[in-house]
């Protein structure tokens, strides 16, 4: 089957998009509040992840979406919507974040050989945890602890491709990365993340994180 | 193809994309089946694409929706009804989406049934990473333009995406299906 037609090939929700889009272009600007809508919590969490701050994140993600609609005659139609949007938003929290880059904490993990290998610390047997334990507040805070963690360059790329559902390519060029370096950071990111949260886990997520403790793995 | 552990955690993030071609990929689950170590590493890691990959994770703060498009307002709304409007129009579609909810709630009570074209996803590594949403059909490789409700998304092995009764998208997951 030739690839354009498979293009067309998805339901509603695309079609639906472009729709509003271009509605919006031609000045049904009021349209805008229902096409940011599905993507508000995204361009919120894209921002705190870099920024690590919720007052801050808020800031850029209300700047982000304002400068998505400022721009949105400039948006092209072969990207996704979502992909622009958060593309934007990375680079206004990068913004914000180099503007504030004397206040903030040094991340722990940046001084890592990104070409050298990674191995992994602990072989702490971590057995599957069900979804339902992120209902629980202690255990978005872990994760969002270990996330902090990391130094920012692979906390970028994490976040990106495994928070906000990126592919490689869109990653690589939301950040101005090549993807070989995408592949390579994001190896290190999960590795260092899942030794950060292996330790003492043993599936029950009772145990306090080593790295809370100041043992960290590294 | 013999492969050792420090191989095994080079490569761990492109198995579970489903990025290693299938010789490789036959011997890493060799070497699986010997290493405990390394399938502690697999185990953890595949833990951690899947917690972190579900929207949950992240919480917006209480009013940050109120206070975007309160921001947003200004600039635009041309008239006075925009963020009235959009309240209103948010308003009812909550109502009509619930409504709607109730309505077909008995259907989606068999994730089995999720759809009726379901390909056996069986030529995809069980293993590999998938992003699902809350009310698709199909399970999908991240950043594949064919993801439908964008909002609720997560990340999952196909294993379980299979077994909750997700089919393999036709197009990113194309692949595996015509091999």
């Amino acid at each position: 089957m030739p690839e354009q037609v498979m293009s067309l090939g998805d339901p509603a929700a695309q079609f639906n998009e472009e729709l509003l889009i271009r509605r919006i272009r031609d000045g049904e600007h009021d349209l805008f509040y229902e096409l940011i809508r599905p993507y508000e919590r995204r361009v919120f969490a894209a921002a705190f992840a870099i920024l690590r701050n919720e007052a801050d994140a808020e800031d850029v993600a209300q700047e982000a979406v304002l400068k998505a609609f400022k721009n949105i005659q400039q948006f092209r139609a072969e990207a996704r919507f979502s992909t622009w949007l958060i593309q934007i938003t990375v680079n206004e929290a990068r913004m914000r974040r180099r503007r504030e880059h004397a206040h903030m904490i040094e991340p722990i993990v940046d001084h890592q050989d990104e070409e050298g290998n990674y191995t992994p610390r602990d072989f702490a047997d971590w057995r599957e945890i069900p979804s339902e334990t992120l209902e629980r507040k202690e255990v978005r805070q872990k994760l969002a602890e270990a996330l902090a963690a990391l130094g920012e360059k692979y906390r970028e790329v994490f976040v990106l491709r495994d928070m906000q559902h990126l592919s490689i390519e869109e990653t690589a060029k939301a950040l101005g990365i090549s993807t070989a370096s995408v592949k390579t950071r994001l190896l290190r990111a999960r590795l260092m993340l899942r030794d950060l949260l292996a330790p003492g886990l043993d599936g029950s997520w009772t145990s306090r994180l080593s790295f809370a403790k100041g043992t960290k793995p590294w | 193809m013999v492969v050792n552990c420090e191989e095994v955690w080079r490569e761990i993030s492109n198995y579970l994309e489903g990025e290693v071609d299938p010789s490789l990929r036959a011997a890493m689950e060799e070497h699986f089946r010997g290493c405990k170590h390394c399938t502690a590493v697999l185990d953890g890691t595949r833990n951690v694409i899947q917690l972190y990959g579900d929207e949950r994770m992240v919480e917006a703060p209480l009013g940050f929706s109120y206070r975007l498009h309160r921001r947003l307002e200004d600039s635009v709304s041309g008239s006075r009804r925009g963020f009235l409007g959009w309240m209103v129009a948010a308003a009812a579609a909550v109502l009509v989406a619930g409504s709607f909810e109730l309505g077909r709630s008995s259907v989606f009570s068999h994730p089995e049934l999720r759809s009726e074209h379901a390909q056996p996803g069986s030529g995809v590594p069980p293993d590999m990473m998938v992003v699902v949403s809350a009310e698709g059909k199909t399970f999908h490789v991240a950043g594949c333009p064919f993801i439908h409700d964008k909002a609720r998304l997560r990340t999952i092995a196909a294993r379980e995406a299979i077994r909750e009764g997700y089919a393999p998208c036709v197009r990113c997951m194309k692949k595996y299906l015509s091999a």
